[in-house]
C-alpha cells in the first residue's frame, strides 16, 4: 500500500477535524446553558451507586429533554470515588471553573456533608440523591433531598414488627451515620411500641462478616432480626443468614429496603420469597409513571433493573427541572432553593413532596414483600404509610 | 577537569564530589521559581495544584524511607492520617490556627514514628510491610471507635481554620492552599536536602545498600534508622495536617489503605531516591487521573494502570533516555525552524 504524503496528511486532518467534532459540545450561548455538576462515586466500592444515578440522570434527560424553564441543562459527571476531600475539591473546581449552578449527587453521608460549606459559601444549591443520614439538610440551608432518610424508612418497620406480634427483636447494623440513624429510630419507636430490643450490633461499614454476629443471633433465638446495610451489601447478609440456618430456626429476617436492593434482587435466590421490608422505592410500585421509568431503564440498561438510588437521581432532576422552571430559567443558588420547597410531583416511587422547613423529602413508606413474579424476584408493595416526614427533625421541629 | 581532580589527595576530590551533589542545579532553581509563579496564574487549578504539593509532601516523606534508608512501608498513611486528626480536632475545639496546628501535626506523627520505628527495625522487607500495615490498620480501627472524637465513618465535622498568619484566608479557588502548601513543601524539601547531603544521609544510603557492610564500618545501623523513621513520620504528618487544614474536612479515609499504596505508586513513577522523585511523580499521577477522569469517570483507573504496567515493562531509564532524546532533538529542530522563518 503506497499513500501519498499529501493523501495521508489529508486524513489526519479529516480524522482530527472529526474526533474535535465529537468531543466538543453544541456551542450554545452560555447565558443559555445551566450546568449541573454531578459528583458520583463512580470507582471503587460504591460504584454501583454512582452507576445507577448517572442511568438515571440519564434517562431523565433522554425522556423529558434538555431543555428546563427556556434554559439548556447541561450535566458534567465527575468521579470522587466515594473519598470526601476529593468530593470537596471537585465541588469547588465545579464551581469556580465550570461555573455550574446546581451540584448533585453524593453517594455517602461524609461525602454530602464534605460539601456542605462550600454549596453554603457559593451560595450554590446542593442536590442530594443518595445519602440518607437524617442531619444531612441541616448541615446547609442550600441543601434539598431527593432520596430518603433512614429514620423515615426505619420507624414503619418499627410498627410492622409490633403489628406482626413480634415481642425480642435484634437489631443489626452497618457502624456509621445511616446505620445508627436507623437502630436509634427502629429502637425508640419498637420501645415506644412495647418491644424490646434485646441487642444492638453493629458491623463495620468496610470488609463486613457478619459470621460472628449472626451467630449471636442464632443464640439468644430472637422473634426478628432488623438489618439495614447500605446498598450493595443486602446480598451478602441474606447469603450468610440462609447459610447458618436462621431461616429455618424461626427468626424472621426484616429490614429497610436497603437489604433487598432492587439492584440485586433477581440474582438473591427463592430463599428471599417472602422477606418483608418497609422503603420508599420498589421497582414493582403499580404506577403508569413507574411502568415507563422501569421500561425505560430496562431499555437502555439492558439486564439492570432500577433501585432506590436510580429514583433518587431522576427525582433529583425533577426536581432541578421543575425548579427552573418556576424560577423562569433563572439559575441563582438562592432563588433555586427557594423554588424547590414545596415543590410536589408524581415520581416514579409515588407521590413525593419537598418540606419547606427543612427541605428534606416527605414521601409514602411502603411495606413490601418479596415475591415471584413471572419468574423474577421482586419487592410487591403491600400497605402504605402515606406522606411520612422525617422523623427525626419532625421531633425536633415540635421541641 | 578531570585532570585537576583526579590529581588532588582522595579525600579532597571526594569532598569536592560530594558538595557538586548537594549543589543547586539550575533545573531545581527553575522549578520553584515556576512553582511559586503559578500562584499567579491558572487560577482555576489551584487546588489541584495544592492537592499535587500536599501529595509530593507525602511523598517525598515515603522517599526519606523508602529511597534512602532502604524501608519499605505499606502504612505511611498512619502518620498522615494522624496529623490530619491533630489539626482536625484542634480546629474543631477553637484551635483554628494553621501554623501551629501543622506543628502538632508534625510533633504527634513524630512521637508516633518514633515508637513504632523499634518494631520496624525487626525482620526483613516482608515482615516490614506487615507491620507498617498493621500499625495503620490499628489507628484507622481506633479512629472509626473513638466516634465521639473523631466522628466515626461519618468524618470530622465542623473544622474551622483560620487564616494562615491570620491574614490569608482559605478562598474557594484554593490560591491560599496552593501558596500554603507550596511553601510548606518548600521549607521542608530545603531542609531535606541538607539532610540527605549530611553525613547522617550517606549513612543511611550506605545501610540501605549493604546494612551488614554499613555496621561493619561502625554506622549505628539502628540509630539512624530510627531517626530517619521518625523524621518522615514528621514529614508525613505535615502533609496530613495540610490535607485537613485545606479541605477543612477529615474522614477516615485519611487513614485508609489506598493512601499507603497511592503514595507508593506516585514514587514508583517519579523515582526513589532522589529528593524531586515524588514531587515528579505525585505531578505526573495527579495529572493523569485528573485529566483522563474527566474523559471517563468510569474507567479512568484502567488507564492509569496501563501506564504503570508499561512504565513498569519499558523501565523509568529507558523512558528518560527516550525523553531525553526527544527534547534534545526537538529543541535543535524547532530552533531551525524558527530561523527558517
Amino acid at each position: 500500500m503506497t499513500f501519498s504524503k499529501t493523501t495521508r496528511r489529508g486524513a489526519l486532518t479529516g480524522i482530527s477535524v472529526a474526533a474535535l467534532a465529537l468531543i466538543t459540545p453544541f456551542a450554545a450561548h452560555a447565558e443559555d446553558v445551566v450546568k449541573v455538576g454531578l459528583i458520583l462515586p463512580m470507582t471503587g466500592p460504591s460504584a454501583s451507586t454512582g452507576r445507577q444515578i448517572s442511568q438515571a440522570v440519564a434517562l431523565y434527560q433522554a425522556m423529558n429533554g434538555t431543555k428546563a424553564g427556556g434554559k439548556t441543562v447541561e450535566v458534567i459527571v465527575k468521579d470522587d470515588t466515594g473519598v470526601a476531600d476529593v468530593t470537596k475539591r471537585l465541588a469547588q473546581e465545579l464551581i469556580v471553573n465550570d461555573k455550574v449552578s446546581v451540584l448533585a449527587g453524593f453517594g455517602l453521608t461524609p461525602l454530602a456533608l464534605a460539601t456542605a460549606p462550600i454549596s453554603t459559601q457559593a451560595k450554590v444549591p446542593q442536590v442530594v440523591m443518595a445519602a440518607a443520614t437524617a442531619t444531612i439538610t441541616e448541615a446547609s440551608p442550600y441543601i434539598v433531598r431527593t432520596s430518603f432518610t433512614l429514620p423515615q424508612a426505619t420507624v414503619p418497620a418499627a410498627d410492622l414488627a409490633t403489628k406482626n406480634g413480634w415481642k425480642k427483636v435484634i437489631t443489626l447494623v452497618s457502624d456509621y451515620g445511616p446505620g445508627i440513624d436507623a437502630e436509634k429510630a427502629f429502637g425508640a419507636q419498637f420501645t415506644a411500641n412495647g418491644g424490646t430490643v434485646s441487642a444492638a450490633l453493629r458491623v463495620p461499614l468496610k470488609n463486613p462478616d457478619f459470621a460472628p454476629f449472626l451467630q449471636r443471633v442464632a443464640d439468644e433465638k430472637p422473634d426478628a432480626l432488623f438489618v439495614f446495610v447500605p446498598s450493595g451489601f443486602g446480598a451478602l447478609v441474606i447469603k450468610q443468614f440462609v447459610e447458618r440456618g436462621l431461616d429455618k430456626s424461626g427468626v424472621k429476617l426484616f429490614g429497610t429496603g436497603d437489604l433487598p436492593d432492587d439492584d440485586q434482587l433477581d440474582g438473591m435466590g427463592d430463599v428471599v420469597i417472602g422477606l418483608i421490608s418497609t422503603h420508599h422505592y420498589s421497582a414493582a410500585h403499580p404506577s403508569p409513571e413507574n411502568k415507563a421509568f422501569v421500561d425505560a431503564y430496562v431499555k437502555a440498561n439492558p439486564g439492570q433493573r432500577p433501585n432506590f438510588m436510580a429514583v433518587g437521581g431522576y427525582d433529583g432532576f425533577a426536581l432541578i427541572y421543575k425548579a427552573l422552571e418556576k424560577t423562569k430559567g433563572d439559575a441563582d443558588g438562592t432563588k433555586l432553593v427557594e423554588a424547590m420547597k414545596g415543590l410536589a410531583w408524581v415520581s416514579p416511587r409515588g407521590p413525593m413532596s419537598i418540606d419547606p422547613e427543612t427541605r428534606d423529602v416527605i414521601q409514602n413508606i411502603y411495606v413490601r414483600k418479596v415475591e415471584k413474579v413471572d419468574g423474577h424476584l421482586w419487592n410487591v408493595e403491600t400497605e402504605a404509610f402515606e406522606k411520612v416526614k422525617d422523623p427525626v427533625k419532625a421531633a425536633k421541629m415540635k421541641k | 577537569m578531570t585532570d585537576i581532580t583526579s590529581s588532588l589527595p582522595p579525600v579532597e576530590r571526594a569532598g569536592r564530589f560530594l558538595a557538586g551533589e548537594a549543589r543547586w542545579s539550575w533545573l531545581e532553581i527553575g522549578f520553584w521559581v515556576v512553582a511559586f509563579g503559578l500562584a499567579f496564574f491558572f487560577r482555576s487549578n489551584h487546588l489541584l495544584f495544592a492537592e499535587i504539593a500536599i501529595l509530593a509532601l507525602f511523598a517525598v516523606s515515603l522517599d526519606i524511607i523508602l529511597g534512602y534508608a532502604g524501608i519499605v512501608s505499606l502504612g505511611h498513611a498512619a502518620f498522615f492520617g494522624l496529623g490530619a486528626y491533630t489539626v482536625g480536632i484542634m480546629a474543631r475545639n477553637g484551635w483554628g490556627d494553621p501554623l501551629t496546628g501543622l506543628a502538632a501535626a508534625g510533633m504527634t506523627a513524630g512521637i508516633l514514628g518514633f515508637f513504632t520505628s523499634f518494631l520496624v527495625l525487626r525482620g526483613s522487607d516482608l515482615t516490614r510491610l506487615m507491620i507498617t500495615l498493621g500499625v495503620a490498620s490499628l489507628l484507622h480501627e481506633t479512629a472509626n471507635k473513638l466516634d465521639w472524637l473523631t466522628g466515626g465513618a461519618d468524618g470530622l465535622q465542623g473544622m474551622v481554620v483560620g487564616p494562615v498568619l491570620g491574614h490569608f484566608s482559605f478562598d474557594l479557588y484554593g490560591t491560599t492552599a496552593y501558596v500554603y502548601a507550596l511553601s510548606v513543601l518548600f521549607v521542608v524539601v530545603l531542609g531535606l536536602r541538607v539532610v540527605v547531603h549530611s553525613p547522617f544521609g550517606h549513612a543511611l544510603r550506605a545501610i540501605r545498600d549493604n546494612p551488614l557492610r554499613a555496621r561493619a564500618i561502625g554506622i549505628p545501623v539502628n540509630r539512624r534508622l530510627i531517626a530517619a523513621y521518625t523524621l518522615a513520620a514528621v514529614v508525613a504528618g505535615f502533609a496530613g495536617a495540610l490535607l485537613a487544614q485545606t479541605s477543612g474536612f477529615a474522614s477516615l479515609d485519611v487513614l485508609e489503605f489506598h493512601r499507603s499504596a497511592d503514595v507508593m505508586l506516585v514514587l514508583v513513577i517519579g523515582g526513589s531516591g532522589r529528593l524531586y522523585g515524588g514531587i515528579l511523580g505525585a505531578i505526573l499521577f495527579r495529572f493523569a487521573q485528573d485529566a483522563i477522569s474527566t474523559i471517563t469517570p468510569q474507567y479512568w483507573q484502567f488507564w492509569i494502570g496501563m501506564g504503570l504496567v508499561i512504565l513498569v515493562l519499558a523501565g523509568r531509564d529507558r523512558l528518560e533516555t527516550v525523553g531525553r532524546r526527544i527534547v534534545g532533538r526537538a529543541l535543535p529542530w524547532l530552533a531551525n525552524k524558527e530561523a527558517a522563518r
